[in-house]
């Protein structure tokens, strides 16, 4: 019935652009001229003014987006060493984006106005231009030398791990559709590990090699806690299909690759504990609390339960599309002071005592 | 092959027999071809943008029932409730056939097979037969595509770049299973029919050009089109490769792009392969995709821009040769798509370099085409309309790809909605565009008739408004972290703050997509009923619209005209009109311009 709906509708629609187009083509005095298709004065005159009517549509569309969402806290708030980097890189090129946009849309826009067709008028035969042209490809590559340059020093400092920093090492492990960390425990060092060793009736779910002197004090959890201040080097392992560790707030993300071990290192600056207090996280919260607030009564109205308030967390998502569950593959990231972290790290099992006996 | 020559050299006696089945289905004229082409990419384009409006109206409005889901998804919106899997499957398929079935096969298939007989002065492509199989190959492949649909577990849906492992194991996604197969087999035909329509471009232009005609006085379409054979030749056969190599890890036990793989409670025996050598083959394809995808728009642009402008290009033998430059830098490229899969940095850093030096070439074009306005005496057809949006589109969208081809800043906005948008715009509207704009310039030289202006004219301008409505928004959701490619975002409640936006983009794509009616309307009633067209609309110098309007088997009736000049002596002084075609010889004491 729907389906039958649908095409009467879409019937319908193309009936009324029919008539439209008749009575339109009516009005038109010119309509019986052959090559009456062809753009007139008059076409040309009001597709002149729709230009820079569309000119400033670019400009304000622009202008809304920059100050509605141009300072969102993801933008701005970088809780790394090297996310600094990455955001004055990303300011620089947004600036030169932002000049040569609007000039050149400036220009694109007002030659279609300015040099709107009119009959009898002669149009400029102007067919080349050495110096113009050296011109344009010379301004680009110099533009493009310093952004290159900036860029690849800042790529080399954040893929280069300086193991000399004594970095935490940790692995990320992936698989559909959830996220596990492994700690190298006292000796910071990572036990072997393949999946032709997982063994699920012993609980050695990510194939740690239980002879491996290096994996006993190794320790398997679900939430990442970094200490503050610390170099941290991830080594991932995914044990199915691709999946990628994005980590938005510290400007980090690497694939998971079945097969191999690929690895992105950081260093955690602001606790979350820090983050949740700077006025831009409180006004983000604040604001999507409000938006779970307006759904929950929604909900509720509809005899479904509320939504739960939001407090922030790092998160880590998966961001290489990874099968049905792909939307809620989460972990969360707690950032917090040296101190705290040793606690938490005291009360979670080595992977020796995690062992299932049977 | 021999025979069919023989049929064009004797053309003129009319014994050359049609019946309905030789010059509607099975037709071996570039022009039938061409229309055949333009109309089945016309219908893969309605479908894949049915696919894109579903997956925005699901963004939008999550997880909540809709009958539109319900009627044309059927058992994958139980109640009208969208399923997780036939999300990703809309995602997957929607950029197959876009990519590939449009804006490949649509836009270089019809203009290609139109153009290059007409605007080089040949009878036809240097094989018709060829060219007739590469048209049918491209139907049972969309063909194939679409039924995917139909299998029990659902199509392909690992994206579009099908990444192994996902593609591989048929336990890790219901999509890969017959699904994936279906896929790979549409891309396998798919491929024989691209390739087997690139080699016939390619031996056409440097073989039959008429008399007069060289090289440096071709149209820049044709350039283009050339040239992006010449990248699909080089480019299609590896993606082919990954294909084979992909079928044989899936069906008979390789392991190419597998090992150590857990999955389901079970080890598999693949081992020592890699999922990054997949990634490798299938970018080494899908960059040069790109530009095999935007230059047959960008030279459609170039035509149109300097007719309607009535100045000739600017810097013709600079647009020559940033085409050239633009298609030997996107076969060393690809790596961008990959800093972060797991290949070393030091990778990382040169095509990082490579990629940048792309903007040089492309910020030529952009300058040569704003320079051929200036000062001109613009003809604001739909055509030109399309063509001025092209280039705005691909200003907006190239230069967000110096934000994406910074390795360094790629780490934190790839994959997120920063990337759609980018592409979005900068591949697909302006590609789009750059089909619109051919069809609406064309369409008098295929069918006879004109489309009408005025339609044309509310299509574009509502389509403009809405393309920036979609997708300027969406870069900034992008780089507020939202990865692409999630069947929903509630479960992350730091992204609700974003939910509006994704409903001022759905609402966008909904308008700008019922607005396409409006140009289905125009094409689909025009063939029929249009005003009559008469010879040379446009007042083009090209030498396609020397041609009479009806078609006639060889295009000319008589001799080929030989080519005395190049095609841009638009405003020439010393000319009485503002156009001089191409076959009219020059003047006594007019000198060639040596452009």
């Amino acid at each position: 019935m729907t389906a039958l709906l649908s095409i009467l509708v879409l019937v319908f629609i193309l009936v009324a652009i029919w008539q439209m187009v008749k009575i339109f083509d009516l009005t038109q005095l010119s309509s019986t001229a052959p090559n009456d298709q062809v753009a007139n004065d008059k076409d040309n005159k009001i597709n002149g003014y729709l230009m820079i009517g569309f000119l400033i549509f670019i400009y304000v569309i622009t202008i809304i987006c920059f100050v509605k969402w141009g300072d969102l806290p993801l933008m701005s708030n970088s809780a790394s060493e090297h996310g600094p980097d990455i955001d004055s890189l990303m300011i620089i090129s947004m600036i030169i984006i932002f000049i040569v946009q609007t000039l050149t849309q400036f220009l694109l826009h007002y030659f279609a106005f300015k040099y709107r067709g009119e009959k009898g008028k002669k149009a400029l035969f102007y067919a080349d231009n050495n110096k113009l042209e050296a011109i344009w490809t010379i301004i680009p590559v110099i533009v493009l030398a310093i952004l290159i340059i900036q860029g690849l020093f800042t790529w080399t400092t954040i893929m280069n791990v300086n193991e000399e920093e004594d970095p935490l090492i940790i692995e990320l492990y992936a698989q559909q559709f959830n996220w596990k960390a492994r700690y190298g425990g006292e000796d910071n060092t990572l036990g072997k590990a393949n999946v032709r060793l997982i063994d699920i009736d012993r609980a050695n779910i990510l194939g740690v090699d239980e002879s491996d002197p290096n994996a006993q004090d190794d320790i398997i959890t679900t939430e990442l806690h970094l200490p503050v201040g610390r170099p941290v080097l991830f080594k991932m392992r995914s044990q199915d299909v691709l999946h990628s560790a994005y980590m938005p707030h510290f400007r980090a993300q690497m694939n998971c690759v079945p097969g191999m071990i690929t690895q992105f290192g950081f260093t955690p600056t602001v606790t979350t504990a820090e983050m949740r207090d700077t006025p831009e996280m409180k006004d983000k919260v604040a604001n999507i609390n409000n938006i779970r607030v307006e759904k929950s009564k929604e909900l509720v109205a509809n005899g479904e339960e509320a939504l739960e308030p939001y407090t922030f967390d790092y998160l880590l998502l998966c961001n290489k599309i990874c099968g049905t569950s792909h939307y809620n593959m989460q972990m969360k990231i707690i950032v917090e002071t040296q101190e705290e972290y040793d606690a938490w790290i005291k009360t979670q099992k080595a992977f020796k005592n995690s062992l299932v006996n049977n | 092959m021999s025979a069919h020559a023989d049929t064009h050299d004797a053309h003129d006696d009319h014994h050359h027999k049609e019946t309905f089945i030789t010059k509607y289905i099975f037709s071996q004229d570039h022009k039938m071809i061409a229309k055949q082409y333009l109309i089945t990419g016309t219908i893969m384009g309605v479908i894949g943008v049915i696919m894109s409006l579903m997956m925005r109206m699901q963004i939008a409005w999550p997880e909540e029932p809709n009958v539109i889901f319900q009627t044309l998804l059927g058992k994958w919106a139980p109640e009208g409730v969208m399923d997780a899997d036939i999300y990703l499957a809309l995602v997957t398929i929607h950029g197959t056939i876009m990519v590939f079935f449009v804006l490949t096969a649509g836009l270089s298939g019809t203009f290609s097979n139109l153009l290059i007989p007409l605007q080089i002065g040949a009878r036809d492509m240097a094989s018709g037969f060829l060219n007739m199989v590469s048209y049918w190959l491209f139907f049972i492949s969309s063909v194939i595509m679409v039924l995917s649909f139909f299998v029990e577990a659902g199509p392909a849906a690992a994206g579009w770049t099908i990444y192994p492992p996902l593609s591989a194991l048929p336990m890790a996604q219901g999509g890969s299973g017959a699904g994936m197969t279906m896929w790979l087999v549409a891309m396998a035909i798919f491929i024989a029919s691209s390739l087997l329509g690139s080699l016939n471009y390619v031996v056409t232009v440097i073989n039959l050009r008429t008399k007069g005609m060289s090289m440096t006085r071709l149209p820049l379409t044709i350039w283009a089109f050339f040239v992006t054979a010449i990248i699909g030749i080089i480019s299609f056969p590896v993606l082919l490769s990954a294909a084979l190599l992909l079928i044989m890890d899936r069906s008979f036990g390789t392991s190419f792009f597998l090992s150590d793989i857990f999955i389901q409670g079970e080890v598999l025996h693949y081992q020592g392969g890699s999922p990054v050598l997949f990634e490798h083959l299938f970018w080494f394809l899908g960059h040069p995709e790109v530009y095999i995808v935007l230059l047959p728009a960008l030279g459609i642009t170039s035509e149109i821009i300097a007719t309607n402008s009535r100045k000739p290009i600017f810097g013709y033998r600079a647009m020559i040769a940033s085409i050239l430059a633009i298609a030997f830098l996107s076969t060393i490229v690809w790596g961008h798509h990959m800093f972060i899969s797991g290949m070393n940095p030091f990778l990382g850093s040169v095509f990082t370099f490579t990629t940048l030096l792309i903007a040089i070439p492309s910020a030529v074009k952009a300058f040569n085409y704003i320079t051929t306005l200036w000062k001109g005496n613009l003809q604001m057809n739909p055509a030109m309309l399309f063509s001025i949006g092209l280039v705005s589109t691909f200003i907006t969208g190239g230069l967000t790809g110096i934000i994406l081809g910074d390795s360094a800043l790629d780490i934190n906005v790839h994959d997120t909605y920063f990337v759609v948008a980018h592409f979005h715009l900068v591949m697909g509207i302006s590609a789009l565009y750059g089909m619109f704009a051919g069809i609406y310039h064309w369409f008098p030289k295929m069918y006879g008739r004109m489309l009408n202006k005025n339609l044309g004219y509310i299509h574009f301008w509502v389509t403009a408004i809405c393309a920036y409505g979609v997708f300027f928004p969406m870069h900034f959701i992008g780089m507020a972290g939202l990865p692409r490619r999630y069947y929903t975002n509630s479960n992350f409640p730091l992204f609700d703050d974003l939910q509006d936006v994704n409903v001022v983009i759905t609402v966008f794509a909904l308008v700008g997509g019922v607005f396409q009616l409006v140009f289905l309307y125009n094409l689909f009633s025009s063939i029929f009923f249009g005003k009559k067209a008469t010879q040379n609309p446009w007042k083009s110098n090209t030498m396609e619209w020397t041609t009479p309007v009806e078609h006639v088997h060889g295009n000319w009736p008589g001799e080929i005209p030989s080519v005395h000049r190049w095609a841009y002596d638009y405003s020439k002084p010393g000319q009485d009109e503002d156009w001089v075609s191409q076959i009219v010889p020059l003047k006594e004491g007019e000198e060639e311009l040596q452009h």
